[in-house]
């Protein structure tokens, strides 16, 4: 007993030895993965949420960043519509029971880093009338579950609430619903420890992508509820019935379809309570069937001892992502640019980071641009909205959902102040 | 002449404080237990159970190590057997206070250290619990 009480403590000083060294290269296909480390207290540093004021998030030369939208009940995502409307899904979702005494210390702590206004469970419609770049806003719908994800194909919108796909229909122009959505089909929603479900439509418009995170961190609340979690559903819009299109991914809280190949890419957040440089989140190319190792082992076959039963087969099967965000940033957000979006940023993926909390030295509170070539990912990230957080741990800002608009903006929801920012390229600011 | 008679019963703990001691001991045995289930059945309510328990364990040891404590700093009316008893029973909160962290760790994490630490925590406050129960040997004659 002592042997191993002794063991521990050292654990946690090493812990605090490392955060001060550089962080090992984190980012990219072939990420460094420590070994595993836990010290007797997980590391836990939450955002001080502070008020924007006069501030506004950094963009790089040639870009302006506007606050459109204030206010809002918790925006997670938006959807452009093809009059250039910016549909918003506000909501908090989540009904996950405290079942340890960790539990409820840890809820304490975090929500000290999230604001405080309750979800709006609505989707909010903003519209710049007059093209000045100043948007109204109205609400769209109301009385939803936690909408994320969006999605519209042709004269149907879809929403992807925290129990359900639904439909709407759709006019263009339209500023309001004309009434009640009907299900395409119920998702899995019991306790939704990882609520946020993420929707994509095909190319052709024929199936719905919805992203379902697992319902644990690493199975501590028992296998039996990770049924049908921690996976991709592809549905048939049509009839409503789906399959597990890929499995074993964490938390797919994004998802986004690539123009010209039709390939689906999603990124997911990967496990916690590793050490602050595992494990990390990635973005991926979804290869349908694919299994990629939650929760039995993370970045191909590298086996997570704190599941039983273990599965060998399972982590043999298992493949790696295609590119790593880095560890914790939780990436909430995908989507691909556009020409529009002018010069370096034109071709590759924006990814939306809503920032670490079990991290001594945080990483994330930003946007970064991933530069492709040849449709694949092609050099390191780069920060394309940044400012959300001093090194103080003043926060006043967390980037979820980023969406492209094709006439050359990026639409960015902050959880956090309530806001959706809009960045284009200052020549272009007033389309 | 005179004689100093020691009372022949001298309580080391009274009732409340026996109370708390005797809670304890009985919650720190059922983590030790609810980690045994978990550790054989891979069934995670065990390990939620025993995450609880040694939260009870700790609440009710740390009034009686409270009791203990006050009973030291009272020199005068300080019971026979107090120190070692207090002595024994700090190490088994401590114990049980790793073993709670430990068990902050998700899932199969917690385990073996755990379960170890679990095991140690419930042999401690058992001879805690004894030497509070003990009468204490009464030198000379009476």
């Amino acid at each position: 007993m002592y042997r191993h009480l002794l063991a521990a403590v050292p654990l946690s000083a090493v812990v605090a030895v490392c955060n001060g060294q550089a962080v090992p290269s984190q980012v990219g296909p072939e990420p460094e993965l420590p070994k595993p480390e836990r010290g007797l207290l997980p590391d836990m540093v939450i955002a001080e949420p502070a008020e924007w004021g006069s501030k506004v998030p950094t963009v790089p030369d040639g870009y302006t960043i506007t606050a459109i939208a204030t206010d809002l009940k918790i925006p997670r995502q938006t959807l452009i519509l093809p009059n250039g409307d910016i549909l918003v899904a506000e909501g908090r979702g989540g009904n996950a029971a405290k079942l340890k005494p960790k539990d409820v210390i840890a809820g304490i702590i975090k929500a000290r880093g999230t604001s405080p206004v309750k979800g709006g469970n609505r989707l909010t419609l903003l519209r710049d009338s007059d093209g000045d770049g100043t948007y109204d806003a109205s609400t769209f719908a109301e009385g939803l579950n936690a909408p994320y994800g969006l999605a519209l194909v042709g004269s149907n919108l879809y929403v992807a609430n925290q129990d359900a796909l639904v439909r709407f229909d759709y006019q263009p122009g339209q500023t309001k619903a004309s009434g009640p959505p009907e299900t395409v089909t119920p998702l899995p929603s019991e306790i939704n420890h990882h609520w946020t479900k993420a929707l994509a439509a095909s190319a052709d418009g024929q199936y719905l992508y919805v992203g379902i995170g697992s319902n644990s961190n690493i199975t501590e609340r028992g296998m039996t509820v990770e049924a049908d979690r921690a996976r991709i559903w592809r549905i048939n819009a049509r009839t409503g019935e789906h399959k597990a299109y890929a499995t074993g991914l964490r938390n797919p809280t994004a998802l986004a379809i690539q123009p010209d190949t039709g390939q689906l890419w999603a990124v997911a957040n990967e496990r916690d309570e590793l050490g602050p440089n595992l494990v990390p989140d990635y973005l991926t190319a979804v290869q349908e069937g694919a299994f990629y190792g939650w929760p039995y082992s993370y970045w191909g076959q590298n086996v997570d001892e704190r599941v039983r039963p273990q599965d060998p087969k399972k982590v043999a099967a298992a493949i790696k992502p295609d590119y790593s965000l880095g560890s914790h940033v939780a990436a909430l957000g995908v989507d691909f640019s556009t020409d529009a979006m002018g010069g370096k940023f034109s071709n590759g993926v924006f990814v939306g980071e809503h920032g670490s909390w079990n991290r001594s030295d945080p990483a994330g509170y930003k946007v970064v641009f991933i530069p492709f070539r040849d449709g694949r990912p092609a050099g390191p990230p780069v920060d394309f909205v940044a400012g959300f957080r001093d090194n103080d741990g003043t926060t006043r800002g967390r980037p979820v959902g980023v969406t492209v608009d094709p006439r050359g903006a990026l639409i960015v929801a902050d959880d956090l102040s309530n806001t959706i920012w809009r960045i284009t390229p200052t020549d272009k600011q007033q389309h | 002449m005179n004689q100093i008679a020691e009372p022949r019963y001298v309580l080391t703990v009274r009732p409340l404080h026996a109370l708390f001691l005797g809670g304890a001991f009985a919650l720190f045995l059922g983590a030790v237990l609810a980690d045994t289930a978990y550790a054989t059945s891979f069934d995670i309510q065990w390990n939620n159970f025993a995450s609880w328990l040694l939260v009870g364990g700790l609440v009710f040891g740390g009034i009686a190590l409270i009791f203990a404590i006050i009973d030291l700093f009272r020199p005068r009316q300080r019971a026979r057997g107090i120190v070692p008893y207090a002595a024994v029973l700090l190490v088994a909160w401590l114990a049980g206070f790793f073993s709670a962290l430990i068990h902050a760790r998700d899932a199969w994490a917690s385990m073996p250290t755990g379960l170890l630490l679990s095991g140690g925590t419930v042999v401690l406050a058992c001879i805690a619990t004894w030497l509070g129960f003990r009468t204490p040997h009464i030198r000379g004659s009476v």
